[in-house]
C-alpha cells in the first residue's frame, strides 16, 4: 500500500492507504474526521467540500493517492485562530440558521469560504455579465455560486443571508 | 418519588421562550461539522469498550421479479479484507410476517428490482464494496409489470393512509356535473417523487450474546422514530423491547423516508445478528435509496368539478389512480384534502391502486396532501379561468360552513385571512386579468395562488421524565428525535415555560430509546406529541415535587387528550402566492417570488419555524419545476437515480422566498398553543408555481414537472 501525508486541520498525519481510497474516505474513516459528509459519493451534491490546498474541493472525487502532501481545512477546523473558535462564516450561518438537518452544513460553509476568496481574486461566474470589470457578488452571483451546494432541508433562503453578510463585513474570511 | 408513567391532563403554558425567536441549541455543532451522524458513532465507546469495526455494502438483485437459484460468494470471500457474506442461504431467521418489507434475506423470492440479495462485510470500505461486486447471484427471471398507465388494472384498498375510508360519496354528483353551468374534467398527474434526505440512510449495530444468556442489539439509526424501530426490529429478531436499543441523536433529513424502518436497517441488524460482538456499518448509496428507502408514487387524479355561473361548487369528484408494490401495500391518501377544502353539496373521492412489482413507496412529505391539493388547487384555477372570476374571490366563495368531510365545525379554519393578507403582501391587485398579458424582453410574466392545508396531527404513545439534578438544572427526558425541524431546541423552550426555568435549567434528552417513549416526526406531529408529553411532566412534576425539588425528585407522566378536540375538525391552512417567468424560445421558467401565509396556530420558535416553511415551499418549488423519477418499465427500476439525474432545487433555482404567520395561540390542539409546521409548507406551492405559469403564457400544464418541453413552442 502506498504511504501518503496530509495535513488536516493542522494536524500531520502519514499512513498506509488502500489506492482505491477518496480522500472523503480517509478523512471520515482512517482519521474519525467526519466534519466533511457522504450525501452521494459522485461529485454531485457538494456534502463532502474543504478546502484543499487553499481552494474549495469535492473530497469524494478525489482519490487519496493523487493528494499526496496536501493540506486539508475541514468546517471542523476553520475556527482556528478566531475568536470564540468559531469561523466568522459558521457564526453567520449559525446567526441566519442557514441549515436545518445541519448534514449539508459542513460542505456549504466550506464552500462559502472557498467562495468568499474566489470573489476576492475576482473570478468570474456563469452568471456574471462583464467578464473584464469588477465582479458585483449580488444574490444572483452569489446564488450562483453556491449552487454546487445542494441543501434538501431547502436553507438557501437562510444560506444566501449569512453569505452576504460575510459579503458586507469586507468578505474577511 | 414516583417513575409510574400517569395520563394527565394539561393547562396551556405561560409562554416566556416559547414564541420568541432561539438560535438553534445543536447550531454550533452543526456549522462545524461536529455533531455525529448515524455512521459517525463510536459503538465501542458508547458501550465502554473495544469493538471491531466493519463495513457492510448492499448486493442488490438484477431482476425484477422471480427467485435466486444461487449466490457464489466465493470470489468476494477471496477478496482480502472480505470478512463474510450474509445471503438467504445463511442469514439469521427472522419472525414474523406483518412486516414483509424488512424480511430481508429470508428467502430466495425477488419481488423487485435492486431489492437487496446479499450484505457483505469488509474490515474496510473499499474490500466491501468490491466484494460486492464480486458476488455472483443467478436468476430465474419471471414475467412481471413495473407500468403504471391510464390502463393498468387497478384494485380497491381496504382503506388509505394512514387509516381513511378508501372512497367517500354524498349527494348525487351526476346530476349535478350534468345540470352545471360551468364545468371542470380534467387529469392532473404527479411523478415518482424521491425523498432524498441529504444524509442517506444509513445505520451501525452490534449484536451482543450475554454469556449468562439474553443477548443485546444497540443501534445508531437515521430514523425519525427510536421507538417505532425498536418495536418493530424486537419482535422479529426474538427480542424484548428492552433488549433493543436505537439512538438517534443527529438525522440529516427523512422527509418521511426514515419515518418507518425500511430493509436496509434489518440487514444491518441481520449481519451484526450473524457477527456478535463487532460493529457493523452501513450507508445506502445515493443511487440504492431510489429502490430501497421508499418514494411517493406518482398520482393521476380525474377531477370533476361543476359550478354555478357564479362559481359556487354545485359537484366535486376526485378520482385518483395510483400504484403500490406486490410486495407491501402502500396507498397514498391523494384525495384527502379534496374531502375538506372547499364547500359543495355533492361529492365522490376514490382511490384506487395498480400493484406493480416495484420498489415498495412509502411516506413522503405531506403524503397524499400534496399531490391530491396539487390536482385540487390547479383543477380551481381551471375552474377560475372558466368562471371568468379571480382565483382568490373563488376560494372566498367555495369557503365551507362546516367541514364537509366529517361534518364537524372547523377549529379556528383560516383560510380567508391567509389569502387576503398574502394577496396584499404580494400585490396580487395589479394582477392582469387575462392570462398571457405581460411580456418583459424574452420572458412571459405571471402570477399565481393556491390554498394548501394539513390536518393537525397528534400521536398517542408519548412520555416524558422530569428529574431534579444538581445545580437546579432539570433532566426533561423523551425519546423524540430532531431530523433538522429544530425539536432538540424548541422541546428545551417548551420544557423551560412548563417549567418555569430559563432554558439554560433545562437538560433535554432525546433520540434514544432507553428514553420515555415517543412517537414518530413525521405528520407534522412532532412537537405537538412530544410537547403535549413534555408539559403534562412538567406540571406533575411541579406539583409533586414544587419549585425547590430535592435532588433526584422524579416524575414521568403523559398527557391526556384534550375532550374539546373530539368536537372539532382541526386543520392548519395557507395561501401560497408565486411569479413565474417563462421565457418564450426555450421554455424555461423561474421564480423570483413566491410567498406562504399560514394559520399554524401559535410558532413555538420564529427561527426555526420559518426554516422549515421555507424549506416546504422550496420542496414544493422543486416539485413543480424539477423532480421526476423515471421508471424503465422493461427493467423496473428508476433510472434517474442520483442527484444528476433526479433533479432537486439547487440554490440558483430559489430566488426571493417568504414565509409569515398569523398570530395566534390554539390551546385547544395543544397546551403548547401550537398545531405542527412540518408538512404545510410543500402542499400548494406546486400548484401557485403551475397556476403562475399559466397566468404567465396562458399554457395550461396539468402534469408535474412543468419541465421545458411541456411548454416549448407554444409560446
Ligand atoms: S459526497 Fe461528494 S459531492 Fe456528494
Ligand atoms: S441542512 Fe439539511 S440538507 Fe442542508
Amino acid at each position: 500500500m502506498p504511504t501518503v501525508s496530509f495535513r488536516v486541520d493542522g494536524v500531520d498525519h502519514t499512513l498506509d492507504v488502500d489506492v482505491r481510497t477518496t480522500v472523503l474516505d480517509l478523512l471520515r474513516e482512517r482519521l474519525g474526521n467526519t466534519a466533511p459528509k457522504k450525501g452521494c459519493d459522485h461529485g454531485q451534491c457538494g456534502s463532502c467540500t474543504v478546502l484543499l490546498d487553499g481552494r474549495r474541493h469535492l473530497t469524494c472525487l478525489a482519490l487519496a493517492v493523487s493528494y499526496d502532501g496536501a493540506e486539508v481545512v475541514t468546517a471542523a477546523g476553520l475556527g482556528e485562530g478566531h475568536a470564540d473558535g468559531l469561523h466568522p462564516v459558521a457564526d453567520a450561518f449559525l446567526r441566519n440558521d442557514a441549515f436545518q438537518c445541519g448534514y449539508c452544513t459542513p460542505g456549504q460553509v466550506c464552500s462559502a469560504v472557498g467562495m468568499l476568496d474566489e470573489l476576492r481574486e475576482g473570478h468570474p461566474s456563469h452568471v456574471t455579465e462583464d467578464l473584464d470589470a469588477e465582479v458585483d457578488p449580488d444574490d444572483d452571483e452569489l446564488r450562483e455560486r453556491m449552487s454546487g451546494n445542494l441543501c434538501r432541508c431547502g436553507a438557501y433562503v437562510g444560506i444566501l443571508a449569512a453569505v452576504r453578510e460575510c459579503v458586507a463585513s469586507g468578505g474577511e474570511a | 418519588m414516583s417513575d409510574e408513567p400517569q395520563q394527565r391532563p394539561t393547562r396551556p403554558i405561560d409562554v416566556r421562550s416559547v414564541g420568541r425567536e432561539h438560535v438553534r441549541v445543536d447550531g454550533r455543532a452543526k456549522v462545524t461539522g461536529t455533531a455525529p451522524y448515524a455512521v459517525e458513532h463510536d459503538l465501542g465507546e458508547l458501550l465502554g469498550r473495544e469493538l471491531p469495526l466493519l463495513h457492510l455494502w448492499l448486493v442488490t438483485s438484477r431482476i425484477a421479479k422471480g427467485r435466486i437459484e444461487s449466490v457464489d460468494a466465493s470470489r468476494a470471500l477471496a477478496h482480502p479484507g472480505v470478512v463474510h457474506v450474509v445471503d438467504h442461504t445463511n442469514a439469521p431467521r427472522l419472525q414474523g410476517d406483518d412486516e414483509p418489507e424488512l424480511l430481508v434475506l429470508q428467502t430466495p423470492r425477488v419481488s423487485f428490482r435492486n431489492e437487496i440479495v446479499a450484505v457483505v462485510a469488509a474490515e474496510s470500505l473499499e474490500a466491501a464494496r468490491e466484494g460486492a461486486a464480486l458476488v455472483d447471484v443467478t436468476y430465474a427471471e419471471e414475467p412481471f409489470s413495473a407500468e403504471l398507465t391510464d390502463s393498468t388494472p387497478t384494485y380497491k384498498p381496504d382503506s388509505v393512509n394512514p387509516s381513511m375510508p378508501t372512497d367517500t360519496e354524498e349527494g348525487d354528483v351526476d346530476a349535478a356535473i350534468a345540470a352545471a353551468e360551468v364545468l371542470v374534467e380534467e387529469t392532473y398527474r404527479t411523478p415518482f417523487e424521491h425523498n432524498n434526505p441529504m444524509e442517506p440512510h444509513a445505520a451501525m449495530a452490534v449484536w451482543e450474546d450475554d454469556p449468562g444468556g439474553g443477548s443485546r442489539l444497540t443501534m445508531y439509526d437515521s430514523t425519525q422514530g427510536v421507538h417505532g424501530v425498536r418495536s418493530a426490529f424486537a419482535p422479529m429478531l426474538g427480542l424484548e423491547p428492552e433488549q433493543v436499543r436505537v439512538l438517534a441523536p443527529n438525522v440529516g433529513g427523512g422527509f418521511g423516508s426514515k419515518g418507518v424502518p425500511h430493509a436496509p436497517e434489518m440487514a444491518v441488524a441481520l449481519t451484526a445478528r450473524a457477527l456478535p460482538g463487532r460493529a457493523v456499518k452501513l450507508a445506502v448509496t445515493r443511487q440504492q435509496m431510489f429502490s430501497l428507502t421508499g418514494y411517493r408514487t406518482a398520482t393521476f387524479s380525474h377531477f370533476r368539478l361543476g359550478a354555478d355561473d357564479e362559481g359556487r361548487l354545485q359537484a366535486l369528484e376526485h378520482r385518483v389512480v395510483e400504484q403500490t408494490s406486490r410486495l407491501k401495500e402502500y396507498a397514498e391518501q391523494t384525495a384527502s384534502p379534496t374531502r375538506m377544502m372547499y364547500a359543495g353539496p355533492n361529492r365522490r373521492t376514490s382511490h384506487r391502486l395498480a400493484m406493480l412489482d416495484v420498489a415498495v413507496p412509502s411516506w413522503m412529505r405531506a403524503p397524499g396532501e400534496m399531490p391530491g391539493a396539487y390536482a385540487q388547487e390547479v383543477a380551481i384555477d381551471d375552474l377560475a379561468v372558466r368562471c371568468g372570476l379571480d382565483p382568490v374571490t373563488l376560494r372566498e366563495r367555495n369557503e365551507p360552513e362546516i367541514d364537509p368531510d366529517t361534518g364537524k365545525p372547523f377549529h379556528d379554519r383560516r383560510l380567508v385571512e391567509c389569502l387576503r393578507r398574502g394577496a396584499e403582501r404580494f400585490g396580487w391587485a395589479d394582477r392582469p386579468s387575462e392570462p398571457r398579458s405581460r411580456q418583459e424582453g424574452e420572458w412571459w410574466v405571471g402570477t399565481g395562488v393556491a390554498a394548501s392545508s394539513y390536518p393537525m396531527m397528534a400521536m398517542p404513545g408519548n412520555t416524558c421524565r422530569v428529574e431534579a439534578l444538581h445545580g437546579g438544572r432539570l433532566a426533561v427526558s423523551i425519546g423524540a428525535v430532531d431530523i433538522g425541524t429544530g425539536a432538540w431546541t424548541v422541546l428545551t423552550q417548551i420544557a423551560a415555560d412548563a417549567l418555569g426555568c430559563p432554558t439554560e435549567a433545562v437538560v433535554l434528552r432525546i433520540g434514544d430509546s432507553d428514553l420515555p417513549s415517543a412517537s414518530v416526526a413525521g405528520g407534522s406531529s412532532g412537537t405537538s406529541s412530544w410537547g403535549s408529553a413534555i408539559v403534562a411532566a412538567a406540571q406533575a412534576f411541579r406539583e409533586e415535587h414544587g419549585e425547590a425539588p430535592e435532588v433526584g425528585a422524579v416524575t414521568t407522566a403523559a398527557a391526556e387528550e384534550n375532550p374539546e378536540k373530539e368536537r372539532y375538525a382541526m386543520h392548519s391552512f395557507g395561501a401560497v402566492f408565486a411569479e413565474a417567468r417563462v421565457h418564450r424560445w426555450t421554455g424555461e421558467v423561474r421564480v423570483p417570488r413566491l410567498l406562504g401565509v399560514y394559520s399554524v396556530g401559535r410558532v413555538v420558535n420564529p427561527t426555526t419555524a420559518r426554516s422549515q416553511l421555507l424549506g416546504g415551499l422550496t420542496m414544493g418549488l422543486s416539485a413543480a419545476l424539477f423532480e421526476e423519477g423515471w421508471r424503465d418499465p422493461r427493467f423496473g427500476h428508476t433510472v434517474t437515480q442520483d442527484l444528476a439525474t433526479y433533479h432537486v432545487a439547487a440554490h440558483a433555482d430559489v430566488q426571493r422566498l417568504e414565509a409569515e404567520w398569523l398570530d395566534e395561540a390554539d390551546t385547544v390542539a395543544t397546551p403548547m398553543g401550537s398545531r405542527g409546521i412540518g408538512e404545510i409548507g410543500i402542499v400548494g406551492s406546486p400548484a401557485a408555481v403551475v397556476n403562475a405559469v399559466f397566468h404567465a403564457t396562458g399554457v395550461r400544464v396539468r402534469d408535474l414537472p412543468v419541465t421545458p418541453d411541456k411548454l416549448v413552442g407554444q409560446l
